[in-house]
């Protein structure tokens, strides 16, 4: 059997996120005494050299997720940075009492780093699938999450994810935009401004929501660490285009919607919310397949802004 | 007041009855009680007055329940004043029915969901290797909760890797639903574990497989209680 599409390797990009991930934080466990990573199997052998220098600190345990999340755990008790890594469903979901005991409650913090996104492995499908990641992140207090749009951000990304005493939840993908963007903390780097709306995107969907909205009247605004969200940023962008907003996110639509509210509640607000829809679709086929399917290319984020602005 | 000096097992054993905590479990503040006292009487290396020692030896009751003989052996070794256990789980007590690291001295683990002290035990075992440090990780853990798949990954892993400084007490009192055919201890050999099976009031027996030398390998020691 043929599959159309390796499931963590893009042949339209030199260098995916996850080769930018592996390569830098193979440095950094050089470098950095305090830095570990945990694998189960997946990537693997992109570590393989540093595993032989670092024996205790790049660690693989098998297809064994529970255990993947633990053992990071455990290494944060010891006084360790881990970085833990897998396919997303698999490190996020499966291992999720991992993420609230192992770490939360022992009152430790860690990276975690997956690949797959929502819909990545098209082919692969729904097992595959994980656009509820970010929204179960939001059930632990303090974690960040980065989200990189292109290769080029993820090392800067990982560098803060180290130095940062929070857990970090970070976000690989095939897909990605053209360029990266260099957003030096965590606000929103505004691209183009407007009156009628401000217009939020995440990470790899920036060039999908700048082409929706070309000639639209929108400010857009970007940012490749919604956790936390800069919603002090995004009130002050607002107010200049009504206080109206589009949350455009390549995850579960609505996952923000609560922030939004939150940094409202003085104030009335619309607002689109834009991303991954509730339902299975199964179906198989590709990424951007799938993209179409949950209106999130060009066309369909063009067509519901432009609803959302009375414009159709 | 016990003084923390010379305290002997029938005093720490006064101490557990102080406690509310396993009216769930009574019989586990016995025999947990022998497990536990032997540990920290005669094995591991841990200072009440240095508790945050990063090169100390790592205790953790994986199986949260059973805290009554946990706590009495922590105040006995005087990480904290023993009077914290007659009020246990009240609304003012750090000391609840499972414990928490963040709330007392000398626990290493927040614990109470079965399954999540061994592979903790794990990263605990590797990263104090990184660090140089030769300290040890025991960690005990139920004869039912061993049904939690969680254990055999860290089992399987353990053993196929000889993590040596990594050392499991298993409190075996048949309480796990479907038992374990082949007995306990050969589910770890299997899997390249060196293995022990004592009864678990001989202390002499405790401490034999405590402290028995295993340089290249996982060590378990299943302590059995049959009421």
């Amino acid at each position: 059997m043929a599959f159309r599409a390796d499931p963590l390797t893009d042949d339209l990009q030199p260098l995916t996120m996850r080769d930018a991930w592996a390569s830098h934080l193979t440095d950094l466990v050089h470098t950095d005494p305090r830095v570990a990573v945990v694998l189960a199997d997946i990537s693997d052998d992109l570590f393989e050299e540093a595993r032989k220098d670092h024996p205790d600190r790049v660690i693989n345990v098998g297809i064994r997720e529970q255990l993947l999340v633990g053992t990071a755990g455990g290494l944060a008790l010891a006084g360790l940075r881990p970085i833990a890594h897998s396919y997303a469903p698999f490190l996020v979901e499966r291992a999720f009492e991992q993420v609230k005991l192992d770490f939360e409650h022992q009152g430790t913090s860690g990276v975690l780093v997956s690949v797959g996104a929502s819909y990545d492995w098209a082919e692969g499908s729904f097992t595959h699938f994980s656009p509820r990641d970010v929204a179960l992140f939001d059930t632990v207090p303090g974690w960040r999450v980065f989200v990189p749009g292109h290769a080029a951000e993820v090392p800067p990304l990982l560098d803060r994810a180290v130095a940062a005493d929070e857990g970090v939840y970070m976000r690989l993908s095939l897909r990605h935009n053209e360029n990266p963007h260099a957003v030096p903390d965590d606000s929103l780097l505004v691209l183009r401004e407007g009156n009628d709306a401000t217009v939020v995107v995440v990470g790899p969907l920036l060039d999908n929501v700048l082409e929706a909205t070309a000639d639209l009247d929108v400010t857009v605004a970007y940012t490749n660490t919604p956790r936390p969200l800069d919603t002090v940023g995004l009130r002050e962008l607002a107010a200049d285009t009504g206080d109206a907003i589009v949350m455009v996110e390549p995850y579960l639509e609505g996952t923000s919607a609560w922030l939004v509210s939150q940094a409202y509640e003085d104030r009335p607000h619309r607002l689109l919310s834009i991303g991954v829809g509730r339902e299975e679709l199964r179906r198989y086929g590709t990424a951007a397949e799938h993209e179409r399917l949950h209106g999130l290319d060009a066309a369909g984020i063009r067509a519901r802004v432009r609803r959302f602005l009375g414009l159709a | 007041m016990i003084s923390s000096v010379n305290v002997t097992f029938e005093q720490v054993r006064e101490l557990a009855q102080r406690t509310v905590t396993d009216v769930r479990y009574p019989i586990v503040k016995t025999y947990t009680l022998d497990a536990i006292w032997v540990l920290y009487d005669r094995v591991l290396r841990v200072d009440p007055h240095r508790p945050d020692d990063p090169a100390r030896d790592r205790f953790l009751l994986s199986k949260g329940h059973g805290p009554s003989a946990f706590y009495a052996v922590l105040a006995a070794k005087g990480f904290f004043p023993p009077d914290w256990l007659d009020d246990v789980a009240s609304l003012e007590s750090p000391l609840g029915s499972h414990p928490d690291a963040t709330l007392v001295p000398g626990v290493e683990m927040s614990a109470g969901s079965l399954g999540h002290g061994l592979p903790l035990g794990v990263g605990l075992a590797h990263g104090l290797r990184a660090k140089g440090f030769d300290s040890r990780v025991f960690v005990l853990v139920g004869d039912a909760e061993l049904d939690e798949g969680s254990n055999h990954e860290a089992i399987a892993y353990a053993g196929a890797i000889g993590l040596p400084n990594l050392n499991v007490i298993v409190a075996d009192n048949d309480s796990a639903s479907h038992g374990w055919r082949g007995g306990i201890a050969s589910r770890f050999e299997v899997n390249g574990w060196s293995a022990a099976t004592v009864d678990a009031d001989d202390h002499e027996a405790l401490y034999r497989s405590y402290a028995t030398a295993h340089p290249d390998r996982p060590h378990v020691t299943v302590a059995v209680h049959r009421p």
